[in-house]
This record gives C-alpha cells, sequence and structure tokens, in this order.
C-alpha cells in the first residue's frame, strides 16, 4: 500500500453506485491519490467545503441532489468554485456532456472508463500542480 | 271713288259663273220683242257683269236712226234721251257701231254724249259681224278695263236673242193677242226643260235651241279656244248620232251621246232620243231631247265595282278558311272548336283520332270515344258557365279508342268573341303530356340515381377522411414508439454500463495487481472475463450508435482537417492491433485538399473499415489508399488480401447484425454492426461506401466523399 502523504493531492469521489465508487477510490489510493468519498450531492457539498479536495470525480445521476446540481452550487460558492470537477456518466447520448459542461464541469467521461484511464485523465487536469503519485505500472 | 268702283267692277267681271249665264239665256228665250230683250241683257250686266249703269240702243237702219230702248242704273227718261241720226258720220256713237267691236270712252267731252255725266262708259257693238250692219250698242259705265268678254257674251247673247225675235211671226201674233201668249208660253215650256231639246231640219242645221242645248252647242265670238273647241266637238258628236238615228240605226232612235261640258271641261254621257217632226210650213224636221245620265252611269259603274269588290272580298275568305283548315290539320297537337251551346263543330285530324269512332270498330273504342266527350264536355262547359273567364287550363285524363292507353293531356280553352263582346266559339287544345310525364319520370330516377351515387362518394370519401386519421394516429404512434424505443435502448444502455464499468474496472484492477500478484490459470482467467466484458461493451457501444442515429441523435459537426493527418491517427491508434496481426499496413496518400467534414464521423468509418480488414486478413497485406477524384470528392480505399466475400453477399454484409458466417461457432469475432453503421455514417456525410471483392483474392472497401459537406 503507499504510503499516505499531505502532501499527496485528494480527490473526492462522488457516486452512489458503492462498487464503482470503492473500486475507483481503491485505485487512486493505488495509484498514490488520497481518497475521500460521498454518496450523493448534499454529502459532496459538506464534504469539498471541509475537506478542500484537489479535485472531485462525480457521477452524475443521483438521488437527493443530483452532479449537475451539486456541481453549479460548488462552482457557485467562493471557497469550492476553484476546485476542478470531472464529470463521470453511463448515458452516452449527446446532451448529458454538454448539459454537464455549462453546469461547470471541467471535463465529461463517459463511462465505462477503466481506472487506467481514469488516472490519465486526473492527472492531465490537475497537471504539475499537485504531487503525482508513484505508479505501479500500467496495465496490460 | 270712281276708280275704286271701277276696280271692283274689274273683278266682278272676271267671276261670272256659267249659272249666271245660263240665266241670262233662259231669260232672253222667254222675251217675245226686242225692247225687253235688251231690258233683260241691260239688267243682267249691271247684277252679274259689274255694271254701274248700262243703256242700250237700236239701230233702224231703215229709218236710219239710233235710239236708246232700254236701261239699267239710269232712268227711261234718260236712256230715251239718246236719240240720233246714223247719218252723223263724225258721231263717236256711229263710229262705235260701224267699225271695231268695242270703244271705252274716258271723259268724255264731246257734248253729243252726256250720258254718264262726265264718267267714261265702253261701247259694245251687238251683232254685226261680216256682212249685216250692227243691230245696236251696248254702253256700259264705268268704263271696262281690258277686253269686255262678259259683256261682249252678253251682246252675242242679246244679238241672237234678237234676230230670234225678229224671225217670230208677226203679223199673226201681233194681231191676237192670245196665240202670242200661247206662242211664249210654248217657248218658255221649251226653255224650262231641264234637258237640253233641239229641233234640226233634214240638212242637220239647228233652228231652235232651247237655254240647256246652247250652252253645249253654241260658242259666243270671245270664248275661250278651249271653249270653243268643246262646242265643236259636241256639234260633231250630236250630227254624227243624229245623222246613224236617221239612217235608222239604233233601237227606236235611242242611244247614248258622249258629250263636254264647255265650262268644265267635264265629260257628260247623254241618252239621245230623237223624233222626226213634220211641220206644213218648215217642213220635216227631228227633235232631239238629250237626258243627261252622267250620274246613273256613274251609279251603275259604282254598283258594278262594289260588286266585284265584294267578290274578291269573299274569295279571299274562303282562300283564307281553307289555309285555316290546314293549318289546323297540320298542327299535330289536338284542336277542338266548340259552339255557344258547347257542341263540337270543328275539329282537326288529331282530335279526330279521340273524339270519333272509326266504322267497325269495336264496344270498347266506342266507351272511350264517349268517355273522352264527356271528360272533354265537362272541361269546356266549365268555361262556358263562367262569365268573366276568358281561358282556362287544366289537365284532362283520356284515352285512346285505338290503344285503350291512358292520353294525360293538357288542354287549353279559349273563348271567342265577337267586336260586341258575343260569345261564338271556344277554342280548345289539346297537348299531349305522355311524353313530359315519361320524361319527368326519367329524370326523377335519374336524379335518385345521382343522389345515391352522390352518397356513396360522400360515404366513400368520408371512409377516406377515416382511414387517413387512422394511418395519421398509426404514424404518430409508430413515432412515439421509435422514440419509445430509442429511449429505452438508450436506458438499457446506460443500465448495462454501469455494471460493465465495474466488472471491466476490477478485472483491469485485479490483472494489474491491485489486489497482490495472480497465478498464471488465475491471470489466464481472469483476462479471458476482461476480453468478453469488453466485446459485451463494443455491442452496446454499436447499438448505442446506430440508436443514435436513427432518432437522429446524432448531430453533424463539420470541422475543416487534413485527411492524411486523420490516417496516420487511425494506424496509429490501431498500431497494438497491427502490431498482433504481423501485416504489412501500407498507406498511399496522394496530394490532397483540405477536407470540411465531420471528422470524428469519418474516423470512426475508417476504424471500423481497417479493424474489419486486420480481422480478415490472415497474411498479406493492407493498403490505404487515398485520392482526388474529380473536382469536389475524394476516395478512401482500404485494400486487403484476405479471405474475400462471395458476390453473393455483398449487399448482406452492409445489414445489421450480419457476417458472412452468422454461426454461433464461427471464426471471427464482431458484433455484425460495424459495416452497418459505415453505411449509416457515409449516407449521413453524403458519400458512398463501395464494395469490390473476390473469395480468396481479398476485399477493397471505397468510400467516396465530397470534400466539403453542405448542409
Amino acid at each position: 500500500m503507499p504510503t499516505k502523504n499531505k502532501t499527496e493531492p485528494l480527490v473526492l469521489v462522488v457516486d452512489d453506485f458503492a462498487d464503482a465508487r470503492e473500486m475507483y477510490g481503491e485505485y487512486l489510493k493505488f495509484c498514490g491519490f488520497r481518497v475521500a468519498e460521498a454518496q450523493n450531492g448534499v454529502e459532496a457539498i459538506d464534504k469539498a467545503k471541509r475537506l478542500k479536495p484537489d479535485l472531485i470525480l462525480m457521477d452524475l445521476s443521483m438521488p437527493v441532489v443530483d452532479g449537475w446540481e451539486a456541481t453549479r452550487r460548488l462552482k457557485a460558492d467562493s471557497t469550492t468554485k476553484g476546485i476542478p470537477v470531472v464529470a463521470l456518466t453511463g448515458h452516452a447520448m449527446t446532451g448529458h456532456s454538454e448539459s454537464a459542461k455549462s453546469a461547470g464541469c471541467d471535463l465529461v467521461i463517459t463511462k465505462p472508463c477503466l481506472p487506467h484511464d481514469l488516472i490519465k485523465e486526473i492527472k492531465k487536469v490537475i497537471g504539475g500542480s499537485g504531487a503525482v503519485a508513484k505508479q505501479k505500472r500500467a496495465p496490460a | 271713288m270712281a276708280m275704286a268702283r271701277e276696280s271692283v267692277a274689274v273683278a266682278a267681271r272676271s267671276t261670272v259663273s256659267a249659272e249666271a249665264k245660263l240665266a241670262l239665256l233662259e231669260e232672253l228665250q222667254r222675251c217675245a220683242d226686242i225692247a225687253s230683250a235688251a231690258q233683260s241683257t241691260a239688267e243682267w250686266l249691271v247684277t252679274h257683269a259689274g255694271a254701274e249703269r248700262t243703256i242700250v240702243a237700236a239701230a233702224d237702219h231703215s229709218r236710219g236712226r239710233l235710239a236708246g230702248i232700254a236701261g239699267a242704273g239710269v232712268s227711261t227718261r234718260q236712256y230715251k234721251k239718246l236719240a240720233f241720226s246714223l247719218d252723223e258720220p263724225d258721231h263717236p256713237l256711229v263710229n262705235a257701231l260701224t267699225n271695231g267691236s268695242s270703244f271705252s270712252f274716258h271723259r268724255p267731252t264731246d257734248a253729243r254724249i252726256p250720258l254718264f255725266g262726265d264718267s267714261g262708259f265702253t261701247s259694245v257693238k251687238v251683232g254685226g259681224g261680216g256682212e249685216d250692219p250692227a243691230l245696236g250698242l251696248i254702253l256700259i259705265c264705268p268704263a271696262v278695263e281690258g277686253p269686255p268678254s262678259n259683256v261682249k257674251w252678253a251682246a252675242d247673247a242679246l244679238s241672237r236673242s234678237l234676230q230670234r225675235v225678229s224671225m217670230l211671226p208677226v203679223g199673226p201674233v201681233e194681231g191676237d193677242p192670245r196665240l202670242r201668249r200661247e206662242h211664249a208660253l210654248l217657248f218658255n215650256i221649251i226653255n224650262a226643260a231641264t234637258d237640253p231639246i233641239l229641233f234640226t231640219n233634214m240638212e242637220g242645221q239647228l233652228i231652235i235651241a232651247n237655254a240647256r242645248a246652247e250652252m253645249l252647242f253654241t260658242a259666243p265670238d270671245d270664248v275661250s279656244e278651249g271653249r270653243r273647241r268643246a262646242v265643236q266637238l259636241n256639234n260633231m258628236f250630236f250630227s254624227a248620232a243624229l245623222s246613224r238615228t236617221a239612217l235608222g240605226e239604233g233601237e227606236a232612235g235611242r242611244r247614248e251621246l258622249l258629250l263636254v261640258d264647255p265650262t268644265e271641261g267635264s265629260d257628260l254621257l247623254f241618252e239621245l232620243l230623237s223624233t222626226a217632226v213634220s211641220d206644213p210650213r218648215e217642213g220635216t224636221g227631228v227633235v232631239s231631247i238629250l237626258r243627261n245620265i252622267t250620274d246613273l252611269r256613274q251609279a251603275t259603274r259604282q254598283i258594278d265595282e262594289n260588286y266585284a269588290r265584294l267578290r274578291t272580298a269573299e274569295a279571299e275568305v274562303r282562300a283564307e278558311r281553307d289555309r285555316l283548315n290546314l293549318l289546323i290539320d297540320s298542327v299535330a297537337d289536338p284542336i277542338i272548336v266548340t259552339d255557344q251551346e258547347g257542341e263540337i263543330s270543328l275539329m282537326n285530324n288529331p282530335a279526330g283520332r279521340l273524339f270519333t269512332v272509326v266504322s267497325g270498330s269495336g264496344e270498347d273504342a266506342q266507351r272511350i270515344v264517349r268517355a273522352n266527350d264527356a271528360h272533354f264536355t265537362s272541361f269546356v262547359s266549365g268555361l262556358l258557365s263562367t262569365g268573366w273567364e276568358t281561358t282556362r287550363r287544366g289537365e284532362i285524363a283520356l284515352m285512346d279508342p285505338n290503344t285503350g292507353k291512358q292520353v294525360p293531356v293538357e288542354a287549353l280553352a279559349a273563348k271567342m268573341l265577337s267586336e260586341v263582346g258575343e260569345l261564338t266559339a271556344i277554342v280548345t287544345i289539346l297537348h299531349d303530356r305522355t311524353e313530359a310525364i315519361e320524361r319527368n319520370d326519367l329524370y326523377e330516377q335519374l336524379k335518385l340515381a345521382s343522389e345515391e351515387l352522390e352518397g356513396k362518394v360522400r360515404a366513400a370519401t368520408a371512409e377516406l377522411a377515416n382511414q387517413n386519421e387512422l394511418l395519421r394516429r398509426q404514424a404518430l404512434e409508430l413515432e412515439q414508439a421509435s422514440a419509445a424505443k430509442s429511449q429505452f435502448l438508450a436506458n438499457v444502455s446506460h443500465e448495462l454500463r454501469t455494471p460493465l464499468n465495474a466488472i471491466l474496472g476490477y478485472a483491469a484492477m485485479t490483472l494489474q495487481g491491485v489486489s497482490g500478484e495472480l497465478s498464471a490459470p488465475q491471470r489466464r482467467n481472469l483476462s479471458r472475463i476482461d476480453a468478453n466484458a469488453r466485446h459485451l461493451l463494443t455491442l452496446i457501444n454499436e447499438i448505442l450508435d446506430i440508436t443514435r442515429i436513427e432518432a437522429g441523435r446524432m448531430p453533424i459537426q463539420v470541422v475543416a482537417f487534413n485527411l492524411a493527418e486523420l490516417v496516420r491517427e487511425v494506424t496509429t491508434e490501431l498500431e497494438p492491433i497491427i502490431a498482433k496481426s504481423g501485416l504489412e499496413v501500407v498507406s498511399r496518400i496522394g496530394d490532397l485538399p483540405i477536407m470540411r467534414t465531420d471528422r470524428q464521423k469519418v474516423k470512426q468509418i475508417l476504424v471500423n473499415l481497417l479493424s474489419n480488414a486486420l480481422k480478415f486478413t490472415p497474411k498479406g497485406s493492407i493498403t490505404i489508399r487515398a485520392q482526388v477524384q474529380g473536382k469536389h470528392t475524394i476516395t478512401v480505399a482500404v485494400i486487403d488480401t484476405g479471405i474475400g466475400i462471395p458476390q453473393a453477399d455483398h449487399v448482406k454484409i452492409f445489414e445489421d447484425f450480419r457476417q458472412v458466417d452468422s454461426t454461433p461457432r464461427r471464426a471471427y469475432g464482431g458484433t455484425g454492426l460495424g459495416l452497418s453503421i459505415c453505411r449509416r455514417l457515409t449516407t449521413m456525410l453524403r458519400g458512398t461506401l463501395k464494395l469490390e471483392s473476390r473469395l480468396a483474392h481479398g476485399s477493397t472497401f471505397t468510400l467516396t466523399l465530397p470534400t466539403t459537406l453542405k448542409k
């Protein structure tokens, strides 16, 4: 297991489907990221304000407050609007991607997305700003 | 004053009528002596010829004296004063008696003729033509302007009268006053007769003529040429007629004689009755009486003319009636004329067929004729019974006696009135309505049929509208169903992705060694899970693509790009597969213009085609050739040396879920949706996708696209 360090980037994974949430969380930790999790929009906003993550991985279709609404509120709040939001959606129909971008998402990724590919996209968004966790190896 | 009076006299003189002249002649005929004849003439001149004063003087040549014997407008003493010897050769009146016929004395200054004071006068000679000495003078005051024709006429008349008087037997007459009276009476009787009476001697010379006869057969010297000629003609005609009578022609001396009225110029027709008279002193002569039958002849002619006219009119009426009969008979409609009693007086042939019984016809025909007659009589009597109605129209149900068929007729009856408004006849025209009724029936049938047809058309139209509405609803439902299907597929795809995402994720993570090192069999099995999950994902993606295209939810985004670059990108992306296949992949790209179309879709097509080529080529090579074709088109061909596709399957492979081998144990993977999607995308880009292939000889897929996609 990689050692956790305060300087490692913190990713808030928001998804109501536990299998997906825990899968990405596990892989991110494996790749050297710190990980926080939220099951819905309300929890996501709460944790974002509290933990100030370096990036939020946001599923769009969720109960209570969905990804679109949560992103809008985060981007409307001065304390959280600087946090990049990467949206994940199972809907491949055009329209979902546009509406997510207009809600304030910085990047929209369509499911299914392999953990390995996701890390690549996340690293692109964070860029050189955060310390990049050491990776074991690329998938075959 | 004298001048004015004179002009009146001139005017009056010219208008002396024939009746006035006749009156003088009659008067003179009655005179038995010189003095009374002279007095009559003097008075006539004052009364009719415009003279104021007149003196008549007679010449007694045996005693050589001229003396006044009569006067008018003057006293007896005054005209008796006129007496002088004819031996005074330079006396103006002696001169007037011997020379010329008339003289006018204007303002006479000679003391020997102080007759009318100092007023002017005219003297006209009486008698004295040729060898004979003048019988006397007529002096007339005032003097006459121009030729004194009326005075001359009077002078002539007087002259003849004086000659006649002098011829009368003087002795016994003078000796026996009774005989003289008788003689005068006889003469007056002859003169009073309105018919001209003449006595001629056997030589045809006129001995005695009454006044009427003188008018016709004598002309004084001064009369107009026309009148003289008329008198001559009359004498000729009379002599001729008389000689024929003398020769014994004609019956009982009765004949017609056409003469000319000398004063009027008109024709006069006379009947001439001549009788021979023997006189012991004068010998045998002829007495002729002329009876004016001009008016009688005219009346006869008038009667003849009227009679002829009557005959003509009668003939015309007959012709008119014949024409009318012909007309009535030629009319096809029955026409019947009834008298004021309602009895039929005339009918034409068509009417005869309805109302008369043909001899030898049966009982039925007779019954029908009787019935027809009854119907008709009741119709006409309806008109007869009303005084004010002049026409009547109605329908009568008759029957044809020959066929027994119904003959419905329309009858029009009209009263014929005389000039005084009395009813003379009723004319009825019957019009056969059988045809009209049949036509009407036919029309009704047609109308019914037409209405029925119209109803059917209406029903059909309504049915059609119904069907249309149904179709429209069905189309709407289909559209809704299609949209629902698309939505369903989208939802299914999403629901499938979520678990698939987890399967793929965990498989990849585990293979990556996130959960620790794996044994070889574990790795092999996990790899199979991963491979099948990826295939499943491809399937889901392709189904989603087709759904999106069909739902019209795959928008076109036109961008400018370099095709050579895109081909490189595609080969780079598929590099891992190419490397694994061990095939040679060659790109032959010519000079290409910048493309303006949907780059993403072109890429998807090329990836698909190249993937297929790699999949179905066991050995050999794959060539990607891109070139310009024409001005606005490019072609990209993917040529392989693979297994090829039999000709029979060239169409099939573009269908959904098709591979040449569709058995479950087929040799090649893939969903079979790839080419189907390519075909749809190519169509969206307004291009074509063609296949050339032979089994075992490889395949060539050629994509042809417009360089610029116009929306």
